[in-house]
């Protein structure tokens, strides 16, 4: 059997173009007004891509998730500091891998390791040379009180906020990797509440 | 491994070169007075048979009536080595610098100044090496409180 003649029997070549054109005729008559845009109900700002938020809420945001820290390392808890740097704990997660060998690119001090008297002068030296706005991490024992050298040690600093001022205390002996990161996670909590209008002091 | 020589041997030879300055003497060390400290230290080292030119270090101990200076004397030459000690009165803690015969002593004594309070007349530096100028004590000394 011939598949012409089954197609003849059914619709005739003109049946089919009468059917195309009956179609694009319909088309057509319900086309004649252009489709509005489906975005109409935004308002004019933000077409051109303009999103509203508080200076503030911008600038901490930047702020909190590019800390540079400065590197202050007098003593034993740099190697954890290191490990956390390093790409098991990875501290590049949270837009810090850059550790500046220059207090005035940095605007964090972790301060790991112990700090005598005699070193107390450069410490406070590196954070003065740093450009504000800054924050402070004491991390461990020694950097918290003085640690084991609290009690009795002549030489020995007991606490950096005897130098510094210090945001957050991560204890320690030494912190793990953990620790270092959960301090840093709530000093980036701490930095979102500041405001411009209200200067650290 | 370097021989220990017993200290009262070495004594008793210098007892007939230096008279009457032999204080103590035993198998470990012999303790000998500050006054005649740098003969008996030159001689130790310009003599053959000991040749004590390597200083390994200089130390101190506060026995609370006195202190007591300890030196190590080693021969490089010999591998051998002995312990030599002085003493000087806690009222007046002076005692003759090693510098000129080993330069060794030279940051070891201003440790020793520094921390325990013991002058070495004789050194040419004799200042601070740790501690600040003008800190309070020496930290060492038994009868230090710092806190």
């Amino acid at each position: 059997m011939e598949v012409g003649s089954v197609r003849q029997r059914v619709y005739s070549d003109k049946e089919l173009d009468q059917a195309e054109g009956a179609a694009i005729e319909a088309l057509k008559a319900g086309s004649q007004q252009p489709i509005p845009d489906p975005d109409q109900w935004l308002e004019e700002e933000l077409k051109r891509n303009i999103l509203l938020t508080t200076v503030d809420a911008m600038i901490n945001w930047a702020r909190r998730n590019s800390l540079w820290p400065v590197v202050c390392f007098p003593a034993c808890c740099a190697f954890e500091f290191i490990t956390t740097a390093a790409s098991r704990f990875d501290i590049s997660r949270f837009g810090m891998e850059i550790i500046r060998a220059s207090p005035r690119q940095a605007d964090l001090m972790i301060t790991a390791g112990t700090l005598t008297w005699k070193m107390a002068p450069n410490v406070r030296r590196i954070y003065d040379q740093m450009p504000e706005p800054k924050w402070v991490i004491a991390m461990g024992a020694c950097g918290i009180s003085g640690g084991i050298f609290a009690s009795a040690s002549y030489a020995v600093v007991p606490g950096y906020n005897r130098i510094v001022p210090v945001d957050v205390y991560v204890p320690g002996c030494p912190p793990r990797p953990e620790a270092l990161l959960y301090g840093i996670r709530q000093l980036q909590k701490k930095i979102a509440k500041e405001s411009l209008a209200k200067r650290k002091a | 491994m370097t021989i220990a020589l017993p200290g009262k041997e070495i004594a008793d030879k210098l007892a007939g070169k230096f008279p009457g300055t032999i204080i103590d003497s035993n198998p470990g060390w012999f303790t000998v007075k500050s006054e005649s400290l740098i003969p008996v230290a030159t001689f130790l080292k310009e003599a053959p048979e000991y040749d004590f030119k390597y200083l390994t270090y200089v130390t101190a101990v506060d026995y609370f009536d006195h202190f007591e200076v300890v030196y190590q004397l080693t021969s490089l030459e010999c591998n051998h080595s002995v312990v030599l000690k002085t003493t000087c009165p806690r009222d007046n803690p002076v005692l003759p610098s090693v510098v000129g015969l080993w330069r060794t002593a030279d940051y070891q004594e201003r440790e020793i100044y520094d921390l325990m309070g013991i002058r070495f007349e004789g050194h040419p530096n004799m200042r601070r090496i740790v501690l600040w100028e003008g800190f309070p004590g020496h930290p060492l000394r038994k009868d230090f409180n710092g806190t």
